[in-house]
């Protein structure tokens, strides 16, 4: 391993994947990213795929919009074939007030380029064979959202950012970060030390644990969410369903899977990634409840993992008071993977050739603190 | 030369465990993602431990490294259905 660094990135995830990659695609290779896993381990292994522009706050909906373009071109670039696949999102509302607040959303998205639209329940199940509409008030569609599958993403952006010369270790746990006043000077794992004058935290749900080694901390909370998948089935569901009541989503994959998942309002914080019965029974009785086609359909396989919370549902990214190159990259909660090519991009020419952006000021840990926090109110899962 | 299958339902052979292998991937649950293995019908059932074996040879016989990768349920694909009726006794055991 190197002793000594640039930057180092802590988090393998796709979060500082997608940064070492763009650093090094802008030139910056004196880059080591430490994963205490393998890559996949943490929640960019174990998500969804759902990806959406679909958002009720500019930045979200800036970068998504973004990203979507960046999603199109990366199986080219990065020579593994993420299985992106454009089906649109079909979100539905049952009650007349979660139909308003989709109205509000669809003006934002659509005074900012993303073409959503408020569509019929009538409309809906022309576009999805079998939906059961009882009940359903309205619904919101874009064409243009769409699915991947992660880990391709994943593997494709550290192995560019390995050719082009930043090292990624696996494997290899970080358990502290030594500071010299305001400085960051070293950060130490269990195979060695780095010293380094800038340190990125994209470490998802464990970034309060890494930030409290620099003698920070973060309002973030880890989630466990968990998630299913069925057997393959021929292609037939165009669009990622979405259904607002209680937050349940599902899309069929480029592999024919139907996989998805579903809010639980009684799920405690907590570093666990076990699998439940409970889930298993509101995810199937949800989805049969909107898709009764799928009620023979085999569950194959169920696992969870972590969102990253803050208290607003918005990422933390930029520096922290009083430490200097202290960069953080966190919280993404549960649109980490969709938002991911943004960020990096945005991030690597922040650091490198010091491109302000306004998500740096947005979403600055300090908002906390000066109580300038705009809730996403269109956090799902 | 023909071809070794060593997951049938993901159509995973021994060429891509050695490709994967050449590529830095060297533990089982790398492996299993990088190639797809005990992503499929049979759950792994199959063909983990040929996965395993295999990565095992190809660090020269070590078989420590061929620690078990984490099972996930369910043990048999079951129908959807089932779990559905299921919700009724949750809401029960809540009130
Ligand atoms: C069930 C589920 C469904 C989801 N669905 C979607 C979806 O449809 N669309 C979407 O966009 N997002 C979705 N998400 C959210 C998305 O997965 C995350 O927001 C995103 O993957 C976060 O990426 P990350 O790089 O920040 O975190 P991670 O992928 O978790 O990476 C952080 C890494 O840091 C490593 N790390 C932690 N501590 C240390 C340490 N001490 N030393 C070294 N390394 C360390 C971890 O091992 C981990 O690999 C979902 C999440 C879950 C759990």
């Amino acid at each position: 391993m190197r002793d000594r660094a640039e930057l180092v990135i802590i988090g393998g995830g796709i979060v500082g994947l997608s940064l070492a990659y763009q650093l090094a695609r802008m030139g910056m290779t004196d880059v080591v990213v430490l994963e205490q896993g393998y890559l996949c381990f943490g929640a960019s292994g174990r998500n969804g795929g759902g990806v959406r522009q679909q958002w009720s706050t500019e930045e979200n909906i800036l970068l998504a919009k973004q990203s979507v373009r960046m999603f199109r071109q990366l199986s080219r670039e990065i020579g593994h074939n993420i299985w992106f696949r454009q089906g649109g999102y079909l979100f539905l509302a049952r009650n007349a007030e979660t139909a308003a607040a989709l109205e509000k959303t669809v003006k934002l998205q659509n005074r900012m380029g993303v073409g959503t639209r408020i569509i019929s329940p009538a409309a809906a199940a022309r576009l999805v064979a079998g939906l059961h509409t009882e009940g359903i008030e309205a619904c919101s569609y874009n064409s243009s959202d769409g699915v991947l599958f992660p880990w391709p993403a994943v593997w494709g952006m550290a192995s560019v950012a390995r050719q082009l010369g930043v090292q990624i270790n696996t494997h290899t746990r970080v358990t502290g970060i030594d500071v010299k006043g305001r400085e960051v000077v070293k950060v130490v794992t269990d195979r060695g030390a780095v010293a380094t004058r800038r340190v990125v935290n994209a470490a998802g749900a464990w970034s309060w644990q890494i930030a409290r080694m620099a003698g920070v901390e973060l309002p973030n909370k880890p989630y466990r969410h968990e998630i299913l998948v069925t057997e393959p089935l021929k292609p037939f569901l165009e669009p990622m369903l979405s259904d607002l009541s209680n937050g349940m989503y599902f899309s069929q994959t480029m592999r024919g899977e139907i996989l998805g998942g579903i809010s639980d309002p009684d799920e405690p914080s907590s570093m666990e990634t076990g699998s439940s019965f409970r889930f298993l029974a509101r995810m199937c009785s949800s989805m049969i409840r909107l898709l009764p086609r799928l009620s023979r359909v085999k569950i194959l396989r169920q696992w969870a993992g972590y969102y990253d919370e803050t208290p607003d549902g918005q990422p933390i990214l930029g520096r922290v008071e009083p430490l200097d190159g202290f960069i953080q990259l966190n919280g993404f909660g549960g649109h980490g993977f969709m938002l991911a090519p943004a960020i990096g991009k945005i991030a690597a020419e922040w650091i490198l050739r010091k491109v302000d952006h306004r998500i740096f000021h947005t979403y600055a840990l300090s908002r906390f603190k000066h109580g300038e926090t705009r809730k996403e109110n269109f956090v799902i899962g | 030369m023909g071809r070794t299958i060593v997951c049938r339902c993901e159509d995973v052979t021994v060429e891509d465990l050695n490709q994967a292998f050449s590529e830095g991937y060297r533990d089982l649950e790398s492996l299993k993602r990088y190639t797809g293995f005990s992503t499929g019908f049979c759950q792994g059932k199959c063909c983990t431990a040929h996965a395993a074996r295999f990565l095992s040879a190809l660090k020269g016989g070590d078989d420590t490294v061929a620690d078990p990768i984490r099972t996930r349920p369910l043990l048999h694909p079951t129908p959807a259905s089932h779990f559905a009726r299921a919700v009724e006794l949750l809401d029960e055991e809540s009130k």
